[in-house]
């Protein structure tokens, strides 16, 4: 009586096959990822809203957030010097995941910046490798996907992951996160929050084009990833990222 | 005279043990999807299933297809790089739902085991169908200062106002026109 609609459900997957979505599409030509320009951000929350229209993104809940920072004089003055509370400074903010942008800053003191935040598509990916039924998979191209039909909602890579990029899925209960808009990178499209970005402060990239401007960029600028110490392999590429940023 | 004696026991035994793996192989064919294993440890099909879903956004290629006129006012100024629908947002309705029959007892006892993903009701874009979707007016007086009022936060050669000193309360649209938003942009859409 258990395993006759499971069964049943599962029948339904074999027969449906791999379904040909984007028929000049092919995955092993590309290798995504995302170049985040710190130093154009404005913090509007364009990225966030666009993110949550495409995606049908619950509230409350984010595949991509903006967090501001602002670090203080002393703190400028002192880069090297461990404060006794680092929570406190540099001051990070993220209002509704910025989605309605961020209150006017009047401190004119020390600095501040935004920095846009989402899954960094890592090719050696925590998530991935702690899932127990390979419901998440990186995908030939580059993508860390959920399969929504084989995730337990067990969250376990929810914990995993060291950018704090996934949810378990209010109405679903199945793990949640970017899938860099694969639905639409696929069809020749950029993602909805590079598509709605006013400043270009976001960039898809094709790490596998050679025609790509991002392999220029990556020569020519200083560009970090997120918690390198970490070796994931993280493929959201950050210019002009401050020290202090987590 | 074999050493093996009421050896019939193994026999019944390994018959069993062989019948078993044969019925496990053959649940296994029906119950594993055929594209599992296909590219890793996961279900190969699920990429096209996440691939095949519809897109909101248009893309500013779609825009421009019919837009033309506005287009070439925008590459004149500054807003040349800011895509249309990042202001004007994805120009798309939710269609209302369709009413779902009652699910029948088997269906029923499904959804004890394995609860159905929720039902979405399709949408229709502007981009595909320009009058199902008719797009607002954005309303200047609040999709500008967005991006556009002061703070000591954003990059600072980003151009900023303080938008109560700017413009007394006037909407930006009265003076600025937003394709083109400099102030000697005569005549601009």
């Amino acid at each position: 009586m258990i395993l006759l609609p499971a069964a049943a459900v599962a029948w339904k997957y074999v027969l449906a096959g791999t379904p040909e979505s984007a028929p000049n599409y092919k995955m092993s030509d590309h290798w995504w990822g995302m170049l985040i320009d710190v130093s154009k951000c404005i913090g509007c929350g364009n990225c966030v809203r666009a993110c949550q229209t495409e995606n049908d993104v619950p509230d409350g809940f984010f595949r991509t957030w903006v967090e501001r920072y602002h670090r203080s004089d002393w703190r400028m003055t002192n880069p090297k010097i461990i404060t006794a509370n680092p929570l406190v400074d540099p001051d990070v903010i993220s209002p509704d995941g910025g989605k309605e942008g961020f209150p006017v800053a009047t401190d004119e003191s020390g600095e501040y910046f935004f920095v846009p935040k989402m899954c960094n598509h890592c090719s050696d990916s925590p998530c991935t490798q702690v899932c127990p039924v390979g419901a998440t998979f990186i995908s030939p191209d580059g993508v860390v996907l959920v399969d929504p039909t084989y995730c337990l909602g067990c969250a376990y890579c929810v914990q995993a992951c060291p950018y704090g990029c996934r949810y378990v899925h209010p109405e679903k209960k199945v793990a949640d996160k970017c899938t860099l808009c694969y639905h639409r990178i696929t069809k020749g499209l950029t993602t909805a929050c590079c598509e709605a970005c006013p400043t270009g402060a976001r960039q898809l990239a094709d790490l596998k084009d050679p025609n790509d401007p991002i392999h220029e960029f990556l020569k020519t600028h200083s560009v970090q990833v997120l918690k390198p110490q970490m070796s994931t392999g993280a493929k959201a590429f950050y210019n002009d990222l401050d020290g202090s940023v987590r | 005279m074999s050493g093996f004696k009421d050896t019939g026991h193994l026999f019944r035994f390994a018959g069993l043990f062989v019948l078993a793996f044969l019925v496990f192989l053959v649940v296994r064919h029906y119950i594993v999807p055929k594209s599992f294993g296909e590219y890793g440890h996961y279900r190969g099909a699920a990429m096209g299933e996440i691939a095949a879903r519809p897109a909101k956004f248009a893309g500013h290629e779609s825009c421009e297809g019919c837009h033309s006129d506005v287009q070439e006012v925008k590459m004149k100024g500054k807003h040349a790089h800011v895509n249309c629908e990042a202001c004007h947002g994805a120009l798309i309705e939710r269609m209302p739902a369709a009413p779902q029959p009652a699910p029948s007892l088997y269906r029923r006892l499904i959804a004890l085991v394995t609860p159905p993903m929720p039902v979405e009701s399709p949408f229709v874009r502007h981009a595909d169908d320009p009058g199902s979707v008719i797009p607002p007016l954005p309303d200047t007086a609040v999709l500008c200062v967005r991006c556009h009022t002061a703070s000591a936060a954003k990059p600072k050669g980003f151009p900023q106002v303080v938008p109560a000193d700017h413009s007394q309360g006037l909407a930006c649209g009265s003076c600025h026109k937003p394709h083109d938003p400099g102030m000697n942009a005569g005549g601009a859409k």
